[in-house]
């Protein structure tokens, strides 16, 4: 497909259908979580797309999310790669390689710049280049090289979005996430260990028809991490009872109960995987009987062990309740500050709480 | 409570799936109330399934409980593509394949027919100048 025509007129070449392209963007509307009233819209704006030129970097990381880009089942990467972008440099999926790969990479950002979109997966190492280097080039100078040109920056999963695993204490790398280092252009995080291929190739459709998306404080793309895996989960009506499993292999475990005590990180954690799930929408680790890691939330390797329950207040509630009752709303509204108050320094400390600990308020 | 007449025990106990999420009856609810708009304003309605949780088993509970009507057709556009009208005329049920045959996206459309399943001015003028061609080049060889 040439860069100068639109998408439209590509497929009109090609002999692609209308009702065809109507499909593409039924199933886009709906990978991207937008309401159908909006396939119209998604239509007239893709149909004068003409194709942005990608750069994709991978540095400290270990190919995961490029294996799951790889295994998107809706809007194929073939489909996006071929028809939506023209990815001009990715190291791995690219068939040239070393002086002719790097070649491919400055020819993309001389013709395009200033306009192309810039891909990163993997977190940046700090100063010591024997770290991490590609054709002689740490991945920080190839990193500001390549940023300053581009239009906008998608940091892809974890490690570019949060340093991740490489940033994990003791951080022997020095590894910082891409919004470390570049503060002057739009950067759009997708973090998971990996993100959902679906939600790659959502958030980059998406970009190119809409723009920016909105984002929320750690700038991920609201569409997609606007709610918690908790609210989204089909086992919250047994959090809500308070059924809970409390090992991997008991009643509560066998029945599909809340996995809350066995370390859950779904009510912190805000992703797609409850609705978009994996696996071409089979299932999800939750659906699969394992808690929730919280992989898409910043330093989730540190945030103590995945099977440890959240911490949680451990004010005495029923007690301090009976108490407010015979105060009235005074004594009520202090409650509320009081278990607030507790949270808050939970959270501040990272306490956690053991299963045990559960067990005995209970 | 009922959806379309059914008792809401009757639609709890036929979900298969072990915890429900208790969002099977509340859909069959949208769908009541879609049905009623159309009657009395013309308003179409499109639900996206992926949007809304749902338990294992409980989407193939919905379908169940809508079945199937007098129209089932199979588009062949990058992939195959399911549009079935359910037993309650107006529901259709409008399933996306993609060449693999694996489901890429799945909707129920209230309305008269989904637009999909009309010709589309674009197709119908490819297909005029197609249907031109032919007949000049027959006219050319007579």
């Amino acid at each position: 497909m040439s860069k100068d025509k639109t998408l439209g007129e590509t497929l009109q070449e090609r002999g692609v259908s209308r009702r065809s392209f109507l499909k593409f963007c039924a199933t886009t509307a709906s990978m991207m979580a937008l309401p159908p009233a909006m396939i119209p819209v998604i239509a007239a704006t893709l149909e004068k797309l003409r194709r942005p030129s990608v750069i994709w970097l991978s540095f400290q990381e270990c190919t995961g999310c490029t294996e799951s880009l790889t295994r998107s089942h809706s809007a194929t990467i073939e489909d996006l790669i071929f028809d939506t972008i023209s990815l001009d440099y990715h190291h791995t999926l690219q068939a040239a390689s070393g002086s002719a790969a790097e070649h491919a990479r400055e020819e993309a950002m001389q013709e395009n710049y200033g306009n192309y979109i810039l891909v990163v997966d993997g977190s940046i190492p700090g100063e010591n280049n024997g770290y991490s280097t590609i054709a002689g080039i740490s991945n920080k100078a190839m990193l500001l090289e390549v940023a300053a040109g581009a239009a906008a920056i998608v940091a892809v999963g974890s490690c570019a979005a949060f340093g991740g695993i490489p940033k994990a204490d003791p951080n022997p790398t020095g590894a910082v996430s891409v919004s470390d280092l570049i503060k002057d252009k739009p950067i759009v995080n997708i973090p998971g260990c990996p993100p959902i291929p679906a939600v790659i190739t959502g958030v980059l459709v998406q970009f190119l028809t809409f723009g920016l998306p909105e984002l929320d404080q750690l700038g991920r793309p609201a569409a997609f991490y606007g709610n918690s895996i908790h609210d989204r989960c089909y086992r919250r009506p047994f959090y809500d009872k308070g059924l809970f499993a409390d090992s991997f292999d008991d009643e509560g475990a066998k029945k599909g109960w809340c996995l809350f005590k066995l370390g859950c990180k779904g009510p912190t954690t805000y992703n797609a995987c409850a609705t978009t799930k994996w696996n071409d929408g089979t299932s999800f680790p939750i659906e699969a009987g394992h808690p929730c890691l919280g992989c898409s939330e910043p330093d989730f390797w540190d945030a103590g062990s995945f099977y440890k329950a959240l911490s949680t207040p451990t004010e005495d509630i029923g007690k301090t309740a009976v108490y407010a009752g015979a105060a009235g709303l005074i004594a009520g509204a202090a409650l509320g500050a009081s278990l607030r108050a507790r949270k808050q320094s939970a959270v501040k400390n990272h306490e956690r709480v053991t299963i045990d600990d559960l067990d005995q308020e209970s | 409570m009922t959806a379309n007449g059914m008792p809401a025990s009757t639609i709890a106990s036929s979900a298969p799936c072990a915890p429900p999420t208790g969002n099977l009856v509340p859909l069959l609810h949208e769908i009541r109330h879609a049905l009623t708009r159309w009657l009395e304003q013309g308003e179409e309605h499109v639900i996206d399934l992926r949007s809304i949780p749902l338990a294992p088993g409980e989407e193939d509970s919905l379908l169940e409980q809508l079945g199937e009507g007098e129209v089932n057709a199979r588009l062949s556009i990058t992939g195959p593509s399911d549009i079935i009208e359910t037993r309650y005329p107006a529901v259709w049920l409008i399933t996306h394949y993609n060449e693999n045959e694996s489901i890429i996206g799945r909707f129920i459309e209230i309305c008269e027919v989904p637009g999909i399943l009309k010709s589309q001015a674009d197709d119908i003028r490819a297909g005029l100048e197609r249907l031109e061609d032919q007949l000049s080049n027959a006219e050319t060889r007579a």
